[in-house]
């Protein structure tokens, strides 16, 4: 039974044609509203416009971590392949953006802090979450049974994404238990405009990360096929007895 | 046999063994007195310095020491071919689970029970009081859980006990900062209601933790 998406040509994928088209649209102009529409921040100056992407990526870190918990609940309760590759996809992809996610705050915590890394709550989070989305990748690599690799990531996916909002919590008042002088004077002045660039940049990052979360489980799909047609290619006419 | 008999059967078993060998508690307990060595060598942990880092230093032998327990457990379930026959046998998961966690939580408490007075000793702290002991439960509780899940998918994967800090640690972090800060209120000579928030933390936790294990354990040991 091979998948109808596998079969079909990228050109002839109309929903991810549709998607690539929205995402690359939807990054161009919140690049520009990012860079010409919002106003210069006062303190931190231009610096700040990191915020936008910072902010978008991080909600996406956390969002694909998320689709990966429900696809290994309905994994689990159904055993179907196609809800085991949404979540490995979604594991993927989302640990592109958490990584972007730590990478720009880091690089935003430098000039307005003066240090690159101040374990800040919401940073600090986001890098276990990069922990955990690592562990996950590392226990997939680490099974040889397809099944059983598709069963104990589900239910990896289902603990460790539990396990996130406590963290976030604890985290968060150690963090206001010891004032942190560093991130206390973090207030920014927040203007309308900069309200609606941040909603265009996140709206912008939640398409691509569908853009490539379509095309990364039609990747999976394609080696699933791949694999099928090799296993049939080996059983062969010589051992699948077809000698007359 | 009623549930609670299986529960018992199974952490009867393994004390058990446990008494028989006395490799896990032996070796947690090796491993903690050198992880606390190695601390205070690092840290140059002396006087006030070692007051403050001890609840630190303390979990962190803990977490470290509690992975060594928790892969052994579970490795020598998969050697012995013990886990087979208790999967064959009429027992519902969850009492094979329940059963694991709390012989896991058993030992670790033994080697937590022997690390207090040492840590009173060497860093000159207070460890031995009534509600430092149920911050200590509690965490333990939470960890000794989620240890226990993850060590039996670390037992099927190729890596084995690598693999089990990896998967278990960012998980365990909730625990970590809970249960430390807990303890560094109760030494500082905070009372129950300033702690409250870092209590409920650890229950909310075991809670969580227990009622997730609970319904996936049985997708774990699926053979």
């Amino acid at each position: 039974m091979i998948d109808e998406t596998t079969t079909r040509k990228p050109t002839q994928d109309l929903t991810g044609l549709l998607l690539a088209g929205a995402s690359s649209a939807f990054v161009i102009i919140a690049v520009g509203m990012v860079f010409l529409y919002a106003p210069r921040e006062l303190t931190m100056g231009n610096v700040q416009r990191i915020f936008y992407f910072h902010v978008a990526s991080a909600w996406v870190g956390f969002f694909g971590f998320f689709i990966t918990f429900l696809s290994g609940i309905v994994y689990l309760m159904t055993g179907r392949r196609s809800w085991d590759i949404v979540g490995l996809s979604s594991v993927e992809v989302g640990l592109t953006f958490i990584v972007m996610t730590v990478v720009t705050g880091a690089l935003w915590a430098k000039p307005a802090w003066g240090t690159y890394w101040t374990w800040e709550p919401r940073l600090t989070v986001s890098s276990v979450q990069l922990l955990i989305y690592v562990a996950y990748g590392m226990l997939r690599a680490s099974i040889e049974s397809p099944e059983r690799e598709a069963r104990f990531a589900a239910v990896y996916g289902i603990v460790a994404f539990v396990t996130v909002p406590l963290s976030w919590f604890a985290i968060r008042w150690w963090r206001t238990i010891h004032p942190d002088i560093l991130t206390g004077g973090e207030g920014m002045a927040v203007t309308p405009r900069m309200i609606q660039t941040l909603i265009v940049s996140i709206v912008a990052f939640t398409t691509l990360y569908a853009t490539l979360l379509r095309q990364r489980i039609r990747l999976e799909r394609a080696r699933d096929a791949l694999t099928r047609l090799k296993l049939r290619l080996e059983r062969g006419p010589l051992s699948g007895g077809s000698f007359t | 046999m009623s549930f609670l008999r299986k529960v018992r059967a199974i952490i009867g078993k393994d004390i058990t063994a446990e008494l028989h060998t006395k490799e896990m508690v032996s070796a947690m307990l090796v491993f903690s007195a050198l992880a606390m060595l190695i601390f205070s060598f690092a840290l140059d942990l002396r006087g006030a310095m070692a007051e403050a880092a001890a609840p630190g230093v303390l979990w962190s032998t803990i977490a470290f020491a509690g992975t060594l327990g928790l892969s052994r457990s579970m490795a020598r379930e998969e050697q012995s071919g013990c886990i087979d026959g208790l999967l064959l046998a009429p027992t519902d998961r969850t009492a094979i689970f329940i059963g694991k966690a709390t012989g896991n939580l058993v030992f670790m408490t033994v080697v937590e029970i022997a690390l207090l007075p040492l840590f009173s000793v060497l860093f000159d702290v207070a460890l031995i009081r009534p509600r430092i002991l149920v911050v200590l439960l509690l965490g333990t509780v939470g960890y000794a859980a989620v240890g226990t899940l993850l060590a039996a998918i670390a037992v099927n994967t190729r890596a084995r006990e690598v693999m089990l800090p990896v998967l278990l640690l960012p998980l365990a972090i909730p625990v970590l900062i809970g249960a430390v800060q807990a303890t560094v209120g109760l030494l500082d000579g905070a009372d129950w209601g300033q702690l409250g928030g870092w209590i409920q933390l650890l229950v909310v936790y075991d809670l969580v933790i227990l009622a997730v294990s609970l319904l996936t354990f049985e997708y774990v040991v699926e053979s």
